[in-house]
């Protein structure tokens, strides 16, 4: 792919000369995010998102205002961020998506098995991501601090650690091919290193975000969907264990690194 | 099963379940558990199907933090080098105009592509590496590739003093597992990403003299 017309011309005026490209790139890349943050898209998601969370709805018409993710039913200031743990009402670990299922399913009465199978962008599938947006925007600038006290919390992270290094597919690929250095990208766009903490705002820190290149709002599970598929892996499960040890993976290795969900992105 | 366990190793076992596996599990066991959840954890999608999940031995001995041992390595270098297929007619280079539009794509083997065939893949080249240095959107998972050719001396192709560049190159692009065992670069010919005449044109783009890669 060519630089598109929209970044080549935002890059055009902000660069020296072909002689200083390499550098004034990724500066030029930076400056044309920092102009898109006046006014992220994520904010219409965000208030969806808080709207959805204190409405009546479902079978059940009830809120989700009873929602336990974590840190006590409705408490959401703070929970993002210690997001994936265990939860011994369902017996598992669970990523804020999955438990978002299991309440609107518990407290709202929605089918769960048909909320996981909406594609993204549809239907309720669109309200969770929502709901994700405006959990994680209230515990911006929180640092992660992932529990690791249950022995659930502690396995997962070995399996997501194990699932991160796992090379399949066609191509060979793992999460580690393009995640587990420091300092790489592909074509111009930069790759954290994800074995560790990448720091403030990078990675696990940076999602759920605002897509402007796609117009779509992308939530930790959508970008795990679409990591998958540039992997040429088949298709995750919404919500799968896999999907949540490699949250526990992440998420713990960014122990201390501060959330800017939700963020913007390319 | 086997009938010969002896029983203070089944008492052993009981108790553990009955207390609820107090102790942590092993490693060799934490691996078993992984294996589970990732079979578990996917399902078929357009041409992407789970059997994509079934590792051949390179890909299982280098799923892991740390490289496999040395003996290892070199076994699966040594297979993946005796299963490359060398160009018919010994032609090694087509036209580095169709390898530089190949080293541009990076289409083919997702779910939402509709083929599986090399004629819709692309090499994604440029997604890790840099090539025709006019092209600034490069990656830097692999080295640099610019002036390839020019810095190994490779004039005319057909010259036995660059017979080793020319082979070692087909050999990388065919089956980079035939010269670094965990190599990051997918196994383009081996796996039946791109075919010969593809191969032939990224070896144009990388050792013909007028590619643009070699100015």
């Amino acid at each position: 792919m060519k630089l598109s017309l929209g970044l080549a011309a935002a890059l055009c005026c902000l660069l020296p000369g072909p002689a200083a490209a390499q550098k004034s790139t990724a500066e030029g890349i930076a400056e044309y995010r920092r102009m898109l943050e006046d006014g992220n898209p994520a904010e219409l998601f965000e208030a969806k998102g808080e709207e959805l969370w204190k409405k009546p709805r479902g079978p059940r018409n009830a809120s989700l205002e009873g929602c336990d993710l974590g840190l006590g039913a409705g408490v959401v200031k703070g929970a993002w961020v210690q997001l994936p743990r265990y939860f011994a009402d369902t017996g598992r670990v669970q990523d804020v998506e999955s438990r978002l299922v299991s309440c609107m399913a518990t407290l709202q009465g929605f089918d769960a098995a048909q909320l996981e199978s909406t594609p993204f962008g549809r239907g309720e599938m669109a309200n969770i991501t929502s709901l994700a947006t405006w959990i994680a925007s209230e515990s911006r600038g929180m640092r992660f601090a992932l529990p690791q006290g249950h022995p659930q919390e502690r396995r997962m992270y070995e399996l997501g650690k194990r699932a991160f290094f796992f090379r399949g597919g066609p191509m060979d690929f793992s999460c580690a091919s393009c995640h587990s250095e420091d300092g790489k990208r592909i074509r111009l766009q930069e790759l954290p290193n994800l074995t560790k903490n990448p720091g403030d705002g990078v990675g696990f820190a940076a999602w759920p975000a605002y897509r402007v290149s796609n117009g779509q709002m992308w939530s930790m599970q959508l970008r795990l969907n679409d990591c998958f598929r540039q992997q040429r892996f088949p298709y995750p499960g919404f919500g799968s264990d896999l999907t949540v040890a490699l949250g526990v993976y992440m998420g713990v290795n960014a122990k201390g690194a501060a959330s800017i969900a939700p963020a913007i992105k390319r | 099963m086997n009938p010969r366990l002896p029983l203070a190793a089944i008492v052993a076992a009981t108790l553990a379940l009955a207390v609820g596996c107090a102790t942590p599990p092993s490693a060799a066991e934490l691996d078993a558990q992984a294996l589970a959840m990732i079979r578990a954890s996917f399902r078929d999608e357009g041409i992407a199907k789970t059997e994509r999940l079934r590792q051949d031995p390179s890909q299982s001995s280098c799923s892991s933090d740390q490289p496999p041992p040395p003996e290892v390595a070199r076994r699966i270098e040594a297979q993946a080098q005796a299963g490359i297929r060398w160009p018919a007619g010994g032609q090694y280079l087509g036209d580095w105009r169709e390898g530089e539009k190949l080293a541009q794509s990076g289409r083919g083997m997702t779910w939402t592509d509709a083929s599986d065939q090399p004629a819709a893949n692309g090499g994604s080249c440029y997604n890790c590496h840099q090539l025709d240095n006019k092209e600034l959107s490069f990656g830097t998972i692999g080295p640099s590739l610019w002036n390839y050719g020019k810095i190994r001396r490779v004039g005319n192709v057909a010259d036995p003093a660059s017979a080793t560049v020319v082979q070692y190159t087909w050999g990388k692009l065919w089956n980079s597992k035939a010269t670094q065992a965990c190599s990051l670069m997918p196994r383009f010919g081996h796996a039946g990403l791109l075919d010969e005449q593809q191969i032939r044109h990224l070896m144009a783009l990388l050792l013909d003299p007028k590619s643009p890669v070699n100015q």
